[in-house]
């Protein structure tokens, strides 16, 4: 078998911080508890997440911005997970699906979408709930069509978005 | 993705310290700032970027927004788009701006991406992003593939034979019909250039999108007085209603007095290698009656210098329409 390709830096970083060749000491703050990692520069939060923390919970989908599968809560906003680098987060509070809420005490959106049927295959789920749940607590319309806008960076190829929809408004009519 | 030296900048002087060491601040450049990532993070993981050094600048102390004494709007480059587009003062004084914004990415994307980070967004051109291919942009004499390939979503105003990508921002439309000026830091010390100036065409240098040099760092964007007694519409036109980029945009700062354009200022987005201010389509409408005819030959003004490519001649009458219509929202009573 052939080595797989190495990419190396014409000059390696001199980071100063790391035992390990490349990786760099970070703490990051998720669903409330510090980790102290050592990481690849290059490891995007999401794949810290998924990858050194085992929180899959939250789905890689396109890795490239535009399908919302990814999206996790930074410091209470949703952003995707996959154009950031972990290195960057150092003192951020991270909130991932597993931290929204747990088996027995439900998130109000997590609840709403069991209710509402609001899913088929169930990947696309995470995000679309953790961006339903920051969406709570943005500016947005009262309509059905403006939920819509605002979901819109959140991509189901199943085609579960009417009862996202409803799931949404139905814990937005409770508020 | 390629390894790459990490760092925080911590403050502006050393982050442009660090910016100088790179050959160019343009394409192939060997130090990228990183702010929201949304941009060189996707790039990065198709290896279009390839920079040895990453320089995390979110610490910097240009996240605010404020009105200065003299009535300008002084917006930090790591404002962002999201913090921007609700801003009390940019919905109610510069709604063309917080109407564009929200136009544009998702909410999540907006919640990263910044005011700097989306004033250098690079082209989606399919050919920049796929390294298999030629691509004169991303790799200086390589040809252009799109010239004669897939071209239904680029540019058909200040293109050139080497380059036909459109920039895809819709806030840098938004700011061009406002006046905006950007404001630089670098080796050399601060100076300030108006948005029409800080974008180049492609000519024979593709490569070379802008007026930025290594160590310099854009550190906000200032907006003239809010234009009095003026309206303002973002209108954009795409292949679905959210989260795409445009075909054809136009945005419009009007003021009608007794029936005819007092001000007016028309920019276009989606159609163009940089944010194209029309004054072809503004000249024909000063002191013009407000009516469709006045419309219709400002749209052609603004697109008479249009090339087409194979596959975008639609994007003519597209574009001619979306100002058409921009105008008729933005002067009905």
């Amino acid at each position: 078998m052939r080595p797989t390709e190495v990419f190396a830096p014409a000059e390696p970083p001199a980071d100063g911080q790391s035992a390990r060749k490349n990786e760099l000491a970070v703490t990051l703050r998720v669903n409330g508890e510090s980790v102290a990692l050592q990481i690849d520069p290059r490891t995007t939060l999401l794949d810290c997440l998924r990858e050194t923390m085992r929180l899959t919970g939250t789905k890689k989908g396109c890795d490239h911005g535009q399908c919302g599968a990814c999206t996790v809560h930074v410091n209470g906003r949703r952003v995707n997970s996959c154009l950031t680098f972990a290195v960057m987060h150092q003192g951020d509070e991270i909130t991932t699906i597993e931290g929204l809420g747990r088996p027995g005490s439900l998130h109000p959106v997590q609840a709403a979408f069991l209710e509402h049927d609001a899913y088929q295959c169930g990947y696309c789920t995470p995000g679309q709930i953790m961006s339903a749940a920051a969406l709570l607590e943005e500016p947005c319309g009262a309509t059905d069509a403006d939920v819509k806008e605002a979901m819109s960076g959140n991509i189901c190829r199943c085609g579960a978005y009417p009862n996202i929809v409803s799931a949404i408004q139905d814990v937005r009519s409770e508020r | 993705m390629e390894m790459f030296a990490f760092s925080e900048a911590a403050g502006v002087e050393d982050a442009i310290r660090a910016g100088a060491e790179s050959g160019t601040a343009q394409q192939g450049a060997r130090v990228r700032f990183v702010a929201g990532g949304t941009t060189l993070l996707d790039l990065m993981k198709l290896d279009v970027e390839r920079p040895l050094a990453v320089v995390d600048i979110n610490g910097l102390p240009l996240d605010t927004v404020t009105k200065l004494t003299d009535g300008r709007l002084k917006i930090g480059a790591l404002v962002r788009n999201s913090d921007l587009a609700y801003h009390p003062d940019v919905r109610s004084n510069y709604a063309v701006l917080s109407q564009a914004l929200l136009s544009g990415a998702s909410a999540q994307l907006r919640n990263m991406a910044t005011t700097g980070g989306n004033l250098l967004q690079r082209t989606r051109c399919m050919y920049f992003r796929n390294r298999a291919l030629p691509c004169n942009k991303r790799e200086p004499g390589s040809g252009c593939s799109a010239i004669e390939g897939e071209n239904r979503s680029l540019a058909i105003l200040g293109t050139s034979a080497h380059c036909i990508a459109t920039n895809p921002s819709d806030m840098n439309v938004a700011l061009t019909a406002l006046g905006a000026v950007i404001q630089i830091e670098g080796t050399a010390g601060k100076r300030e250039v108006p948005i029409e100036a800080f974008f180049f065409e492609p000519g024979d240098t593709p490569e070379r999108e802008n007026v930025l040099d290594p160590g310099d760092l854009v550190t906000s964007v200032t907006l003239p007085p809010p234009p009095q007694n003026c309206s303002q519409v973002y209108l954009k036109l795409r292949d679905r209603a959210s989260y795409e980029f445009a075909l054809a945009s136009a945005a419009i700062v009007a003021s009608v007095d007794n029936g005819t354009f007092s001000y007016i200022r028309v920019a276009l987005g989606g159609v163009a290698s940089k944010p194209w201010r029309s004054l072809e389509a503004e000249e024909q409408l000063y002191d013009q009656p407000v009516d469709e005819a006045s419309f219709r030959r400002a749209a052609d003004a603004a697109l008479a210098g249009a090339r087409p490519q194979s596959r975008n001649g639609f994007k003519i009458e597209l574009a001619k329409r979306c100002i058409v219509h921009a105008l008729g929202v933005a002067t009905a009573s």
